[in-house]
């Protein structure tokens, strides 16, 4: 090859490394942009807050008024955000121990009916919980349980278990049961078996049940909306109704700069540091 | 087990691994009573609810199927139907024509695809609540981005006020709403594509296949299975949109912007019409279990080709 053709293919292809990482950049910003803004716009000074962010970096030094500012709404930004961990962390606990228990019965055992109450599991998928919001608030009444932080956990939990039932079964039926038959020999039985022996190995789908238990519990506003009336109450994106309703007709945009950033650094420090499992749960249920 | 007794032994063998199968119901006990309790029994209640004049307080009336017959003139209803389909249909092609080449941009083996990939998808994992409340912010005609931004650049004269007219509401919706989704879409088009056998594209290219060709005649139809998945799980979630429009313009200017879930929520839960909302919940089942069939049979019939 001659030097020159060497030349041309080299410039070719940096040009197209060029575009390539041109276009990258670009989208991007796109996606990045409103995250950088709302953060850096939430540092600005609190007499700042109501003028545009442009430019977004606090001119004034760093404050965090802004917060300070969510902080007077409602029962105060921490009790809040205790709810919102509450609910999103007993979502969590749950989702995986009834998710755990029920992979494990579908995967080793066989009884009557066990095809059918699995489809069943699987099909409540096809029904939009926003349809059943009036009975369910019905239902928690009469268990006691309206307004109640448990009761919206509760509600989530079920609405994780189709995803999270068929991810666990499928984790339980990838380990070999020879593994089983080996501990049951050592004399491991029943629940010490499921917990000492197994529990290990389907780590990873515990992982992806549980990531996907935080998020839609902690991003989840309807049902929190319809379900929690007492102000004490509310988690997060609830309260924020109360910041976007404003008082005497102005909003205070510091709040709700704040209020953005409260509720999303939790998800995004979750997806980029468990991004591998965020990922395999996606795959799962695509492939599915 | 000794060898002395085998036949005794068997049948006990037996009858316990019998009594140990049904250990499998007490695994399940507690999904099985979640769901039922939390979801089974709220379906059939809504069933029930749909039939009566059910007020907040008082006693129900049955009213056999007048909630339903009520329906049909209720323009209300009849125009948040048509807002939610053409939301739908807008957003979805929306998300789609720039989910594809984000996914076609992605597939690419090269340095830092890897950082790209998240990145898009980054919005994803955000609330749609937190989303919409960020976009507010930027939309707003006078502490937020666009309107100044764009009277600073010197492109318009006066601050426009995007979520005050309903052209431009709209327009700040579906860009919000493709901003938070197209990340998910373009990573399960992804997965679709990884899937087709590169020397087949490589087959095709060496045969002279161009660029467009190869995408129209063999990724698109290798893909038919992706892109019907990734189409329902696209109108689905359009069909229950709410958070967006409670939150950004709070269902205006004028109640243009009802979704079909934000006029149940209205009726349900803002003049406690529990029953004529159980009536408009079962229609809305309804039209997504019909949805999720026409999932099925798009998969079954791939299957079968």
């Amino acid at each position: 090859m001659s030097a020159a053709a060497k030349a041309r293919r080299h410039r070719r292809r940096l040009w197209g490394s060029l575009g390539y990482h041109g276009f990258g950049v670009l989208a991007s910003l796109f996606f990045l942009a409103p995250f950088v803004w709302a953060g850096l716009a939430s540092l600005r000074h609190g007499t700042e807050s109501q003028s545009p962010p442009l430019p977004p970096w606090p001119t004034n030094g760093i404050s965090f008024d802004a917060y300070a500012m969510l902080d007077t709404f409602g029962a105060g930004v921490w009790r809040h955000t205790f709810n919102s961990l509450l609910v999103s962390g007993g979502t969590v606990f749950l989702t995986v121990i009834v998710s755990l228990l029920a992979g494990y019965g579908f995967s080793r055992y066989r009884f009557p009916l066990k095809n059918a109450l699995f489809v069943l599991i699987i099909a409540t998928l096809m029904i939009p919980f926003q349809s059943i919001l009036t009975p369910l608030f019905i239902i928690l009444a009469k268990l006691g349980l309206n307004n109640s932080l448990l009761g919206l956990t509760l509600v989530y939990v079920t609405l994780q278990l189709p995803f999270s039932v068929f991810m666990m079964r499928n984790a339980f039926d990838a380990v070999p049961r020879e593994i089983e038959e080996a501990a049951r020999i050592d004399g491991a039985r029943d629940f010490r078996l499921l917990v000492r022996v197994l529990l290990p190995l389907v780590m990873p789908g515990v992982a992806t049940v549980a990531i996907f238990a935080f998020l839609n519990a902690w991003n989840e506003f309807l049902a929190a909306l319809i379900l929690l009336s007492d102000n004490d109450k509310y988690t997060l994106p609830v309260l924020m109704t109360a910041v976007r309703a404003g008082r005497l007709g102005a909003i205070n945009w510091g709040a709700v700069q704040a209020g953005v950033m409260v509720m999303t650094i939790p998800c995004l420090l979750i997806f980029l540091a468990l991004q591998r499992y965020y990922m395999r749960g996606l795959m799962a249920g695509a492939v599915k | 087990m000794t060898i002395a007794a085998v036949a005794p032994v068997a049948g006990a063998t037996r009858r316990r691994s019998k009594a140990h199968q049904w250990k499998g119901l007490l695994y399940i006990a507690p999904a099985m009573v979640l769901v039922l309790v939390f979801f089974v029994l709220p379906v059939l209640f809504t069933v029930w609810m749909s039939f009566h004049n059910w007020p907040l307080m008082g006693q129900p009336k049955w009213i056999g199927l007048r909630n339903y017959s009520r329906m049909l003139s209720d323009t209300r209803f009849l125009s948040a139907i048509g807002f939610t389909a053409f939301y739908t249909v807008i957003v979805t092609v929306a998300i789609f024509a720039l989910a594809f080449p984000l996914a076609l941009f992605v597939e690419r083996e090269r340095r830092g695809v890897g950082v790209y990939r998240s990145i898009f998808f980054l919005p994803v994992v955000v609330g749609l609540a937190t989303a919409s409340l960020l976009w507010t912010w930027l939309a707003n005609v006078d502490s937020g981005l666009f309107s100044p931004a764009l009277r600073a650049l010197g492109l318009t004269e006066h601050s426009i006020n995007l979520l005050a007219t309903f052209e431009g509401a709209f327009t700040t919706i579906v860009v919000m709403v493709v901003w938070k989704i197209v990340g998910f879409t373009m990573i399960l088009l992804l997965t679709g594509l990884q899937a087709i056998p590169s020397d087949l594209t490589e087959a095709a290219r060496i045969d002279g296949a161009g660029r467009w060709q190869r995408f129209r005649h063999l990724t698109l139809p290798l893909m038919r299975r992706t892109l019907a998945l990734a189409l329902i799980l696209s109108i689905t979630g359009s069909v229950l949109a709410f958070d967006q429009f409670y939150i950004m313009t709070s269902g205006g200017p004028q109640n243009s912007m009802i979704s079909v879930v934000y006029y149940i929520f209205n009726q349900s839960f803002v003049s406690f019409h529990l029953g004529y909302g159980a009536a408009l919940s079962i229609v809305l089942l309804i039209a997504l279990v019909a949805l999720s069939v026409a999932q099925l049979w798009l998969l079954r019939v791939e299957d079968e080709r």
